[in-house]
């Protein structure tokens, strides 16, 4: 392909343009008596309904990275690598529903912003709380690159960024991000809620009209899926099949465990978290629970959709003249689409790539300014001065995953992505059994997040891949001890962690090990929106303490 | 709603809850919502079960269809569960000096 398509490109950047001053708009939405706070720059005044906590977390969990993966990877290697993706999204909902409102609750009582936040509370202890905060944070940053990916990969196809010099082939990346971090600051968490609205209307138009449209144009859905299935079950040079159709018998731990794993650890992450808290309710993320499948009904669609790409026989080729399965969605669109349809969905992905990178970068700042810079750095930080400090780190968080895609291999990106997946599952036992008990001690959980860290990173290092010719991080499966069959690493490497934590809570309990002071009581993980807040003795000081 | 709102006296003849404890809860709904959850979670973990070809549903393999309608069973499951547990665990206000002083005893 060559050249650029003016129609497409005119819709997207029309799209990009409503978007942009939305996001400004947004900090006079639902408008608040000072933006100088952590609870209304990073959590929106914890004000959200059930509808706008729809939106949110939609628009949040099913980023523009996702949208464009699942599919490639349903393209390239069949349902293993894809369709997981939907047994995924759909018990991660029975998960969350179980421990969120717990979350939300204690969060609440004591004004908690982060999961650290809460660990600290919780167990008493700044390295467990450090432990929690540096794991989100390292976790976050490949993510939001990844965001980048999308969009570029959207750019791409256009005929954008081609160029021969660095400018002109980064420069439309670059304003974007550019207005997105503009936004981000001014606004908060409401700009990407406001955002999502559109993002999420995108999207769900553009996927049900592509699949609707696109099976008829090439022959209808027993076409699509007797193409698959040609392709998938064809011998690879290697041998063996080039991917799956059907998971075989064989798949059916990692099918299994990559569903189940990816489910644990999405909510760890601080974006998910962060959507969370900024709910009004302790019930709000549970009626959630039953009305956010719609968006798994979505993807596991979108990711037909890559299947369909090879019924027609799709070639995604990058501007490079490699072929790059990663675009494989917009290309087929480009393709496929009038002109103008492929660019409102050129902006689905592109503008569904803003608004997980705003709240990411939100998240990861308040984690910084929570855990790292007023529990090590500052300890007497104002409401005020946090809020300055988060404001300028979802700047700096921006702008290096920016230098991280336009400098790096986006292969590097994807490598650390995965590791984040494993790194951020050996917060859970710390966080979501924490909601629980105390029973687990908090060097114990220290102990087994570190041995959790260093087999993830160590299994995923060796993970190589023979048919793409990569030594390392060539995969996210790798052999589960015992079982002996192939499963997802982040899995087996929580529940390594938990056992570490459990023998070594059973050894601290006998030499009496001081467990760190309780800072919680029963009752605050019950209570709901109209409860008190505790009032500390520090914040008292402070005029700006929110007293709701 | 600030705090000074609250002074409102107790109810003469009420006594003080003390909320260092969980709110009461009816046990057997609370099971009950829990094995609502636990049913999709098992069904989409026992892979075996539907990592097949046919029954088809039009062009579409069992894999496929299956799993879309899992969607829908555990959106109805987890709205049940939503019901269930509102009924099991009514909320319990926290009234009273406790309530904002931070009581920091562990277990």
């Amino acid at each position: 392909m060559s050249g650029i398509d003016g129609v497409a490109l005119t819709v997207l950047v029309l799209l990009f343009l409503l978007v942009t001053g939305l996001g400004f708009w947004a900090t006079r939405w639902r408008r608040p008596t000072s933006m100088e706070s952590l609870d209304e720059w990073g959590l929106g005044g914890r004000s959200f309904g059930t509808w706008i906590t729809w939106f949110l977390l939609g628009g949040d969990l099913y980023t523009a990275y996702t949208f464009v993966a699942v599919p490639a990877a349903m393209f390239a290697l069949g349902a293993v690598s894809g369709f997981f993706a939907v047994p995924y999204t759909i018990v991660l909902y029975p998960i969350i529903f179980v421990f969120m409102a717990r979350l939300w609750s204690v969060s609440h009582r004591h004004g908690y912003v982060t999961t650290a936040d809460f660990v600290r509370g919780r167990f008493g202890s700044r390295g467990l709380s450090l432990a929690v905060a540096v794991t989100g944070f390292l976790a976050t940053m490949p993510y939001i690159a990844l965001q980048l990916v999308g969009i570029q990969a959207v750019l791409e196809v256009v005929g954008l960024g081609g160029g021969g010099n660095i400018v002109a082939k980064d420069a439309p990346l670059f304003i974007a991000f550019a207005l997105l971090a503009a936004y981000t600051y001014s606004s908060g968490l409401r700009a990407p809620a406001v955002i999502a609205f559109v993002k999420d209307t995108l999207i769900y138009l553009v996927i049900l009209v592509a699949i609707i449209y696109l099976p008829a144009k090439v022959g209808g859905w027993g076409e699509v899926f007797s193409a698959a299935e040609a392709k998938m079950t064809a011998a690879a040079p290697d041998g063996k099949p080039v991917g799956s159709f059907v998971p075989a018998e064989s798949a059916h731990w990692a099918y299994a465990t990559l569903g189940l794993g990816s489910a644990l650890a999405l909510f760890m992450y601080p974006h998910s978290v962060t959507a969370s808290l900024s709910a009004k309710s302790r019930n709000t993320i549970r009626r959630n629970a039953s009305i956010l499948p719609a968006y798994s009904f979505v993807l596991g669609l979108l990711a037909l959709l890559g299947w369909v790409a090879i019924a027609a026989g799709t070639t995604p080729v990058g501007l490079d003249g490699e072929p790059n399965a990663q675009l494989v969605i917009p290309q087929l669109f480009e393709d496929m689409f009038p002109s103008w349809f492929a660019g409102v969905a050129f902006a689905a992905i592109a503008i569904g790539a803003l608004v997980p990178a705003a709240i990411m970068s939100i998240a990861a700042a308040n984690t910084f300014t929570r855990n790292i810079y007023k529990e090590w750095l500052k300890p007497d930080a104002t409401p005020q001065q946090e809020a300055k400090v988060s404001k300028l780190m979802s700047l700096l968080v921006k702008a290096f995953a920016l230098v991280f895609v336009l400098v790096l291999d986006k292969q590097n990106a994807i490598n650390f992505q995965l590791l984040g997946g494993i790194w951020i599952l050996q917060t859970f036992p710390a966080v979501v059994l924490g909601l629980y008990t105390r029973w687990l001690h908090r060097w114990a959980l220290t102990a087994g997040w570190a041995v959790g860290m260093v087999y993830g990173t160590w299994q995923a290092w060796n993970a190589a891949n023979p048919r793409s010719g990569v030594d390392h991080f060539g995969s996210s499966l790798a052999n589960i001890p015992v079982i002996g069959e192939l499963g997802y690493i982040a899995l087996t490497a929580f529940v390594l962690n938990l056992l570490v934590a459990v023998v070594l809570t059973l050894v601290l309990g006998v030499v009496k090990a001081p467990p760190g002071e309780d800072e919680t009581i029963r009752g605050d993980y019950f209570a709901d929106e109209d409860d008190p807040r505790v009032v500390k003795d520090l914040d008292a000081l402070s005029p700006s303490t929110p007293t709701h | 709603m600030s705090p000074t709102d609250r002074k409102v006296p107790e109810e003469p003849g009420r006594a003080a809850v003390d909320h260092d404890t969980v709110p009461p809860a009816r046990t057997g709904l609370l099971v009950l919502a829990g094995v609502l959850l636990l049913v999709p979670i098992v069904a989409l973990m026992w892979v075996g079960s539907y990592s097949r070809v046919d029954p088809k549903l039009g062009a579409f393999p069992f894999f496929v269809w299956y799993q879309f309608l899992w969607v829908f069973i555990t959106s109805a499951l987890t709205y049940t569960a939503y019901r269930i547990v509102l009924v099991a665990r009514p909320h319990r206000p926290m009234t009273g000096d406790d309530a904002t002083a931070g009581t920091g005893e562990g277990r």
